[in-house]
Formats: C-alpha cells, sequence, structure tokens
C-alpha cells in the first residue's frame, strides 16, 4: 500500500500549487464579468483581448472556457481524483452539469443529448474506472455515428505508465472506438485540442472524440487562446457532391422503373429530411428506412414503405429485393439490414450517397458512389429536376403489397399485447413523442408501430444493440428538447442495467415516461432460442424480478402496473397526465415474438411470419 | 503513406488493420524530408481489390494520415534490408564470400566461427539470398520490411500479388 500511497501523493503536488495561484487567476475573471454586468458595450473590446493579450489560466479553466465559448449548455460526468481540478473550476462556472449515478449513464445520456440536439454532448469521467466505464457508449456512439466529446481524467504525466492508482491506458483502449483521440502533454495545446475536437465530432460523418487529460495538466497554467484557427490537412470530408455522379444518378433514376431509396440516419444528421421529401415525390420514389433513419421520411406519406431489414415491413424489403435501381442515403448497409448480401438487391443498379467514402462500396458494389453530405447531394438532385421514371406499375405493386401484408398481431385483450402497447403509447401521444429504447424484441416493436412522421423523435441503440440505453438516453433526449414528451421504452431486463439513473430523472424532475415492456425474459435471445434451438431456453428466463412499482417509489417516482389492455390504456392515459415522471411496469404476453422475419443467414425475400399477420386481419 | 508524427499513430493504424482483419506482412516507418511528418510503407496480403480499396479508405478516414497511396500496380521502387548471420568456418568463409558477392551484399561483422551479412534489394532478392545460405546453417535473420518509391516514370506496371501501401 506504500507505493499505491506516493503514487496517490503525487499528483496532488501541482494541485496544491494551483490553489495558492487560483486567486490571481480568479480576480482576474471577475473584472472580465464584471464588464459584462455592466452591460457595456464591450464586445470589441472583449475580442481584442482575447486576441491581443491572451490570458493566462491553468488548464481545467481553459477547458470550461472552451466550453463556454463552444456554447455546451450541459455536461454528464461523474467526479473522481484526476479530475478534482476540472471539477473545482466547474463549480461556479455556470454551466450546467448532471451527475448521473454511473459513467455509462452520462454518456449514454450524452449520446440521446446529441441525437436530438444534433450538437455534441459532453461527457467527463475520471481515469481507470471512471474511463472504462464509458467505453460501451463511445462504442455505441461510434457505431451510430453521434457527436461526442469525452474528457477522461488522466493520472499526472510524470506517473503515468508506472500502473499508478486508478491508471489505465484510456487512450489505448479507445483508440478504434472514437473518431479521434487526445492526450494532453502540454497545457498549451489544450485549447487547440479541445477546439479540433469540436471539429472533428460534428463534422464530416459524426462520431466521439477523446481528450485524456493529465492531472497536471489542467493545474498548469498556459495562454488560453481559442480564436486561433485550426488547421487538419488530414481531415478534409467530402460535403459536397461530384457532379459527374449526380448526373449518372439523375440519368439512372430516369430510366429505373422500380426505384426505390434506403434513407439511413445520415438524412437526419444532416437534416435533410424536408429535401427528402420533396425529391422523393419530384421523383415519385418509395423510401423505406433503416432503424436509424426512422422518422427521416414521414410514416405516414403514401411513398413510404416502412422500415427494411431483419423486422422489417414485408413491402420495404421486397422492395429491396425486386427493384432495379437502389439509392442509398446515408446508410451504410448494416447486416441487419441487407439480410445475406448474396441475395441483395440482385437486379439493382445500387447508387450510394455518403459522407464516409468508406462505407461506399464495404459491403456492397456500387455502381454510383456520391461522397457527400445527404442534405447536399439531395439539394443538388432536386436542383436538376430529371425526368421521372415511368413507376407508376411499380408504385402500385407496393401498394398492393402494403395492403395484403402490413404489419400485423394476434390481439389478446386479455393480456396485453406488447404491440398493442405501443399503438395505444402511439395514440396517446399523437405520434408526437421522443422514444428511447434499448435493444431487443420491444425495440422492434417500438420501431413497427411508434410510426414516426417528423425527424429527431427517435433514440435507439441501433449498431452496437446496447440494452440500458434507453433510460439514461431518455434524460439526454428531454435535455435536449425540454418541451417534448419523451417515452423511455425498455425491457425488464435492460431497464435494470442502468436503472440507477431513475435517481437522476426524480432529481431533476425530467417528466420522462418509463415503459417497461416486462416479459419476464431477455425477450429477442428467447424468441432466437425458440426458432433456433429448439426452445432450450438457456438463461434468457427471468422470472426472479423485483417490484418495479415499489423500486421506482423508493425513488419517489410514481409507478403504474398493468396486466391486461384494458389497464393499460388507463395508467397510460394517467401517465401522461402528469408532469412528472412515471414508471409503468406493463406484464405484456410473455410468448410473442418480432414479425415478420428474415432469419440470419437468409435473404431479405425470404421473410417469416408474414402469413401470421395476414391472419391477423382476419 | 504520410502521417503526422504524433505519438499513438502507429498504434492507431496498426489498430486499425487489427480490427478489420487485414493481414500486415511489413511495416517501415521513418521521417520524410518535411519535419513532423513521417513515412510508412505496408505490405499487405489481401485477396481482392475491395479490400485493397477498403483498407485505403478506412487509412484516408484517420485524422493523423495525410495521404495514402496503393502503389501495388505501378513501378515502383521497392528496398530491403536484411542482416543474416551464417555460421562459417574458415573452411567455407571463401566459398560464402564468392557466393553473396552477385547480389552486392556485404560482410558487415566476422566472428571466429560466423559472419553477418548485409543485403539490400527487393525482398525476393533478399530471399534468394537467405536460401541460398540456408545450407550453411543460419543463426539469425533481421529483416528491416520493405519501403518503397513509386518510379518517377511509368512504364510497365508490375504485377505484384502483394499490396503495396505507402
Amino acid at each position: 500500500m506504500k507505493k499505491g500511497g506516493t503514487a496517490e501523493r503525487k499528483p496532488f503536488r501541482p494541485f496544491d500549487l494551483a490553489l495558492a495561484g487560483r486567486n490571481g487567476v480568479k480576480r482576474f475573471f471577475h473584472c472580465f464579468y464584471k464588464i459584462e454586468e455592466e452591460g457595456w458595450s464591450m464586445e470589441k473590446m472583449k475580442v481584442e483581448e482575447k486576441r491581443g493579450q491572451k490570458t493566462k489560466m491553468n488548464g481545467a479553466l481553459m477547458l470550461i472556457e472552451a466550453l463556454k465559448a463552444e456554447n455546451v449548455e450541459v455536461i454528464f460526468g461523474y467526479p473522481g481524483g484526476a479530475v478534482l481540478p476540472i471539477y473545482d473550476k466547474l463549480y461556479d462556472s455556470g454551466i450546467f452539469h448532471v451527475l448521473t449515478r454511473h459513467e455509462q449513464g452520462a454518456i449514454h445520456a450524452a449520446e440521446g443529448y446529441a441525437r436530438i440536439s444534433g450538437k455534441p454532448g459532453v461527457v467527463i469521467a475520471t481515469s481507470g474506472p471512471g474511463a472504462t466505464n464509458i467505453v460501451t457508449g463511445l462504442t455505441d456512439a461510434m457505431m451510430d455515428s453521434l457527436p461526442l466529446i469525452v474528457f477522461t481524467g488522466q493520472v499526472a504525466s510524470n506517473v503515468i505508465g508506472s500502473d499508478a492508482f486508478q491508471e489505465a491506458d484510456v487512450v489505448g483502449i479507445t483508440m478504434p472506438i472514437t473518431k479521434h483521440s487526445y492526450q494532453v502533454r502540454d497545457v498549451q495545446e489544450l485549447p487547440k485540442i479541445i477546439k479540433e475536437a469540436f471539429h472533428i465530432a460534428t463534422t464530416g460523418r459524426p462520431g466521439p472524440v477523446l481528450i485524456d487529460i493529465p492531472k497536471d495538466m489542467t493545474t498548469l497554467e498556459g495562454e488560453f487562446d481559442y480564436e486561433q484557427d485550426i488547421h487538419l490537412p488530414g481531415y478534409q470530408p467530402t460535403t459536397q457532391p461530384n457532379h459527374l455522379q449526380i448526373r449518372k444518378l439523375v440519368e439512372a433514376v430516369s430510366q429505373a422503373k422500380k426505384p426505390v431509396i434506403l434513407a439511413g440516419a445520415g438524412v437526419l444528421h444532416a437534416n435533410a429530411s424536408q429535401e427528402l421529401q420533396r425529391y422523393a415525390e419530384q421523383q415519385k420514389i418509395p423510401v423505406a428506412h433503416t432503424l436509424l433513419g426512422l422518422g427521416g421520411f414521414p410514416a405516414d406519406h403514401p411513398l413510404f414503405l416502412g422500415m427494411a431489414g431483419m423486422h422489417g415491413t414485408y413491402t420495404a424489403n421486397m422492395a429491396l429485393y425486386e427493384c432495379d435501381l437502389l439509392i442509398n442515403i446515408g446508410a451504410r448497409f448494416d447486416d441487419r439490414v441487407t439480410g445475406n448480401l448474396k441475395c441483395f438487391a440482385p437486379k439493382a443498379v445500387v447508387a450510394h450517397i455518403d459522407i464516409d467514402p468508406a462505407e461506399i462500396g464495404k459491403n456492397v458494389p456500387t455502381k454510383i458512389p456520391i461522397v457527400s453530405d445527404a442534405k447536399e447531394a439531395l439539394k443538388e438532385l432536386i436542383h436538376q429536376e430529371g425526368k421521372p421514371g415511368d413507376t407508376a406499375a411499380w408504385l402500385a405493386q407496393l401498394e398492393g403489397w402494403k395492403r395484403e401484408f402490413p404489419l400485423g398481431y394476434k390481439n389478446d385483450t386479455h393480456a396485453v399485447k406488447p404491440q398493442k402497447l405501443i399503438e395505444i403509447i402511439y395514440e396517446l401521444t399523437n405520434g408526437e413523442a421522443i422514444v428511447t429504447t434499448d435493444v431487443g424484441q420491444h425495440q422492434m416493436w417500438a420501431a413497427q408501430y411508434y410510426k414516426f412522421n417528423q425527424p429527431h423523435r427517435w433514440v435507439t441503440s441501433g449498431g452496437l444493440g446496447t440494452m440500458g440505453f434507453g433510460l439514461p438516453a431518455a434524460i439526454g433526449a428531454q435535455l435536449a428538447n425540454r418541451g417534448a414528451t419523451v417515452v423511455s421504452i425498455v425491457g425488464d431486463g435492460g431497464f435494470q442495467m442502468t436503472l440507477q439513473e431513475l435517481s437522476v430523472i426524480q432529481e431533476l424532475n425530467l417528466p420522462i415516461k418509463i415503459v417497461i415492456v416486462n416479459n419476464q425474459a431477455l425477450g429477442m435471445v428467447r424468441q432466437w432460442q425458440e426458432l433456433f434451438y429448439e426452445k432450450r431456453y438457456s438463461h434468457s428466463l427471468i422470472p426472479n424480478q423485483p417490484d418495479f412499482v415499489k423500486l421506482a417509489e423508493a425513488y419517489n417516482i410514481k409507478a403504474f402496473r398493468a396486466k391486461t389492455e384494458e389497464e393499460a390504456r388507463t395508467v397510460l392515459q394517467q401517465a401522461f397526465a402528469l408532469k412528472e415522471p412515471v414508471l409503468l411496469d406493463f406484464h405484456v404476453a410473455a410468448d410473442e415474438n418480432v414479425y415478420p422475419m428474415v432469419a440470419p443467414g437468409k435473404g431479405l425475400h425470404e421473410m417469416v411470419g408474414v402469413k401470421l399477420c395476414e391472419e391477423s386481419l382476419q | 503513406m504520410t502521417v503526422n508524427n504524433r505519438p499513438g499513430v502507429l498504434n492507431r493504424i496498426t489498430g486499425l488493420f487489427t480490427k478489420r482483419h487485414y493481414n500486415i506482412e511489413s511495416i517501415t516507418v521513418g521521417q520524410t524530408e518535411t519535419e513532423g511528418i513521417s513515412r510508412m510503407t505496408f505490405v499487405v496480403n489481401v485477396e481482392d481489390e475491395r479490400t485493397a480499396e477498403q483498407i485505403t479508405k478506412q487509412l484516408n478516414k484517420q485524422i493523423d494520415v495525410l495521404k495514402v497511396n496503393d502503389i501495388t500496380d505501378q513501378a515502383i521502387v521497392a528496398r530491403e534490408l536484411a542482416l543474416v548471420k551464417v555460421s562459417a568456418p574458415p573452411s567455407v568463409r571463401q566459398e560464402i564470400y564468392t557466393l553473396i558477392e552477385p547480389f552486392r551484399a556485404s560482410i558487415v561483422d566476422v566472428s571466429r566461427d560466423s559472419v553477418v551479412i548485409q543485403v539490400t534489394g527487393e525482398p525476393t532478392k533478399v530471399e534468394a539470398l537467405i536460401d541460398l545460405l540456408k545450407p550453411y546453417g543460419i543463426k539469425e535473420v533481421a529483416r528491416t520490411g520493405t519501403t518503397a518509391f513509386t518510379r518517377s516514370s511509368q512504364k510497365a506496371a508490375a504485377s505484384y500479388k502483394t499490396a503495396f501501401i505507402i
């Protein structure tokens, strides 16, 4: 322990020094703000001051000032030894900080915030365990292209590499799961690093950027200059489409008889929903969404085919299979969307619009590659006003499929059918709620039955499929849009992975409605075991669970339970009438499966469970 | 490939190869004529064009990577240096000297019963020499890996199976 003791003491030394010098720094800032308070027109002077006399301050204060310069309105974090100097400066900074109860909660909340606001989510975690607790969230954000700025504390520079207390090689650990990462080695570089990080996280294909800050870097002083230009010769994302490729696509559309657009979250990141609708209408091209793209195109639009993929609609999947021109806009041809690649869109010419050139041609050979921001490409396509192809017969065929094979299930009013539950939520929120989910059956039902007509309403863990994502993500989503109704639809399994964040929801009195789709099982695992493992339900059934209503009450959150459709409707009505958080525990039909389904290894045209939907209509 | 000479860059790039399951045959890294910028040369075994294209694109995505060129199908000058320690009792020493001469290799260290041979050239040449020296008993081999330049005049495209990415 003696060794540990010295390691712990050492990093504190520069901290003490900084404390001594703190008054001077602080005094200066009093003056700075006083000028503002007096209402003088000091804008010009401030700029001159910033440019001319570079202000001297310690690294922790630089961090705070940089966040202010970036207009950060909320930080999600958790303090600890290595970030104490940062938290000290945060104390009277005026920046809103949400203390989650676990670092994983902080980063998922930041993801929810980023997804809804379009702005980067900011996270602070301490060194070692604090930093390793955010690994899941970083991977999730990387897979789903969410902009995050993550600050992790690190042991002081002079003990890095000595296995010091709470030391972990965070930059090494997170290298493959961040868009970029930095370790601060010179306090003078900190402002530039933060500025670069914001730029990298939010431009091109968004993603998480991590900044690892050794403790001494937060206490050492340096000149703060946030006005300097950033120079990143190795990072120049292409945002404008190539004219030649656009022309190729226009021609292809004119000749196509069976075109279809597959729109992903790239449309949402680019804020291109309106352009997408205008383009689809102009060229009369039907649109299918990926899971993460939902909301980019209005679900009630006649050209909308539904979600494509493993649990997508019959029409969307068959459209992808039968089409002669497939226009992918901001989707990455994930395996859950394409099914077996050997029989994916076999008759189609593939066009792919993506801001990340590495996604084009990665999984599906692409004839017309367009590296561009989705909005810019769509604007250009609309502007070209190409001759629409002769798609009348194709649209009629799709319309027929939509009528013949809609999503469906067998209802049972004596139990709560999970699909019905989502439909009731949809109805009671007028389809306008922000919905967050984990991964699994409840996620698929939410995607199928909550018909998103607006963009930026859907927060789910797509690529990584993270259990425990939905509840903390709802915190961030609600903070990003305080007026919105936020419904966090979670499973009983995932809920128990991050339920400690109930405390935050209660503390901030966020009126989030937590809907537990409780089937006393890890539903999707159970479904696969039923279908592919001879109903050998190995560790997927969890009949032993806490009383969720009592649990919520322990957190001082109102809670209801419902076991029939009628009860479900009543408690939901009650819950939505309350302007406070409410937890709802719905005991749903436990043996319900998600259909239709493309079994793993099968092509999109080999769906099962389509017929079941048909039966339910009779 | 040219990269910013920053801490962790090599790790970032080899990590990318690991993550995407690309098999590296050799890497060489060194400074360039510009301060702060390094050049890396990779030799990677790939199955098809598409994989080579993916590697190039993924490398390009790295912020610290300034430029990536796949020079597999171009005329290039590729060189590798190898040090080979061969057991060489005085009886065969003269024979070894004669053997390495056409390779323009040289003896850089001599001890009582072994010599160290330095050879520079295309990897195939290095390999040929090593094969020839095998019967004498190779004690140790150290190879630098290949570094390469594109030729100024691009006359005949070479047909290599491995991808050179610089």
